[in-house]
């Protein structure tokens, strides 16, 4: 399988300089994820799921360790990589899907989901039709793709979020419980999406509070627990 | 701890402005200290620090309205070379009026407050050597409508206007000759909370389309969140620490940065 992500000794913790004292996160974690793998993250709350996600993207910084991403340009360590390097990375080939819409006032839920094919050069009314074909995947109506997603219910924004953070195939994708608080409609939708980019190569790592909802997904199990840090073969894990 | 990051090795090209080692001090007052900072080509760059932080000052000096001690300045464009700290008065005046576009908090500096806000964007047009009156409405008319200014008022003075209204004739003016870089001090403090949302989305807006560089220098967190790729954070007329904006505000390192970070409401 070709490698997409190889994760090596990498450790997370918080200094927290009011209070003079250090929060560990996690320590020494290492596993490999290649392309159209599912990695599925577990562990208690607070085992440090959510903080890998956000790790691996960047948005923390690792205390130690290495994130060899392979990308298109060849491998580099995003742990250490520029910041301009991540930027790119994360607008062509690194995706993160969370539950929460980022809106913003006065651009279309259609405009807000075709954004990231218009950044990768897709023309305006190739990427509008793309964005309304997503978003009735989604399950949200017509009437209100030209409509301001500011003023949406949580549940139809988080549909809106989803059709933008999926639209563009990506190398990576990861995931940080995207199904919480989703209707039937579209957490089958999600799924089948993900279905889609993970069959067309794209290595995904999830966190999930109900696995069961992409159980069919699901390659392998990486337990955060503290001394339990290891891989398993999914057979062996009780969902 | 600082981590030190590897140079960038996918993307390859040059940085369209790049500032290094620019020290400043007025008598025994030290208002900068070797402060470096680059922003790529389509890049905003937003630059947060408390009062006497250092931060308007650097920014002044990218818009050469200012010479430090030591340092250089840069700028990645055809037919600009060396270190414009080096440029005469009427190289850098040419250079800001044709390559340099910038907003401040306070209209005042940056408007005629009585003529028509039309004339104070056809002004910048007839400094780079606009002639024709046709030419010279028609491209003042396109900017002041880029920066979604009511074309009703095209006549009326800055004085007449309200405080956004009165930034959005000075964005009209900063963009009217389409700069590389658009350089931004406080755009929108002291507005209405409702009238800065709109502000910032007119920035955000023409930063997609035009892929113009910014700089954008502002005590508030939000409109950094809202409006910036990196973040540099600077004290004391020094730079405490510099990210991509989401992880200098999920993640900071800084014991300043963490309490700036945490007074946040």
């Amino acid at each position: 399988m070709t490698p997409v992500l190889d994760i090596e000794g990498l450790s997370k913790g918080f200094t927290l300089h009011h209070l003079g004292n250090r929060i560990e996160a996690f320590d020494d974690i290492s596993f490999t994820v290649g392309a159209g793998e599912f990695v599925l993250l577990k562990g208690a709350n607070g085992a440090g799921k959510s903080t890998l996600l956000r790790t691996l993207y960047r948005s923390y910084l690792p205390r130690a360790g290495v994130i060899r991403f392979h990308s298109d340009h060849g491998p580099i360590d995003l742990a250490r990589a520029a910041d301009i390097d991540v930027a790119h990375l994360r607008r062509t080939e690194i995706g993160f899907v969370t539950q929460f819409l980022q809106a913003r006032p006065r651009v279309s839920a259609e405009a807000i989901v075709a954004e990231p094919l218009r950044l990768h050069g897709v023309a305006v009314e190739e990427a509008l039709a793309q964005a309304r074909e997503a978003l009735k995947t989604f399950g949200v109506k017509p009437d209100l793709w030209k409509a301001y997603p500011t003023t949406f219910s949580g549940g139809e924004q988080q549909k809106v979020n989803l059709a933008r953070a999926l639209i563009l195939p990506q190398k990576l994708l990861l995931l940080d419980e995207p199904t919480a608080s989703l209707d039937a409609h579209a957490r089958a939708a999600l799924v089948a999406r993900l279905a889609e980019l993970k069959a067309a190569g794209t290595a995904m790592i999830g966190v999930f509070h109900h696995p069961g909802d992409v159980e069919q997904l699901i390659d392998r199990v990486v337990d955060l627990t503290p001394d339990f840090i290891k891989s398993e073969d999914r057979t062996d894990v009780d969902l | 701890m600082t981590l030190t990051l590897d140079a960038p090795r996918i993307v390859t090209t040059h940085p369209l402005l790049q500032v290094h080692h620019v020290s400043k001090s007025y008598g025994s007052v030290t208002a900068l200290r070797d402060v470096s900072a680059i922003a790529y080509p389509g890049e905003v760059l937003g630059i947060v620090g408390e009062s006497g932080s250092g931060k308007s000052t650097l920014l002044r000096m990218m818009n050469l309205g200012e010479t430090p001690d030591t340092g250089s300045y840069t700028l990645d464009l055809p037919d600009v070379e060396g270190n414009l700290f080096d440029l005469d008065r009427f190289a850098r005046r040419m250079l800001c009026a044709t390559r340099i576009g910038i907003v401040y908090q306070n209209p005042h500096l940056g408007l005629l407050m009585k003529h028509s806000s039309s004339g104070n964007v056809a002004e910048r047009l007839l400094v780079a050597g606009e002639r024709s009156f046709a030419t010279l409405r028609a491209k003042a008319t396109a900017a002041l409508e880029a920066s979604e200014f009511p074309l009703d008022r095209l006549d009326a003075p800055p004085i007449e206007l309200s405080g956004g209204m009165q930034q959005r004739v000075q964005l009209a003016k900063a963009i009217a000759l389409e700069p590389a870089l658009l350089l931004l001090d406080e755009p929108t403090t002291g507005l209405d909370v409702s009238v800065q949302a709109l502000v910032l989305d007119t920035l955000k807006r023409l930063q997609q389309e035009r892929r113009i560089t910014m700089v954008i220098v502002s005590h508030d967190l939000g409109v950094i969140r809202t409006l910036a790729d990196r973040v540099m954070v600077m004290r004391g007329g020094a730079v405490v620490e510099a990210g991509l904006v989401d992880q200098i505000f999920q993640d900071p390192q800084h014991a300043y940065t963490q309490q700036l970070v945490h007074a946040k409401l």
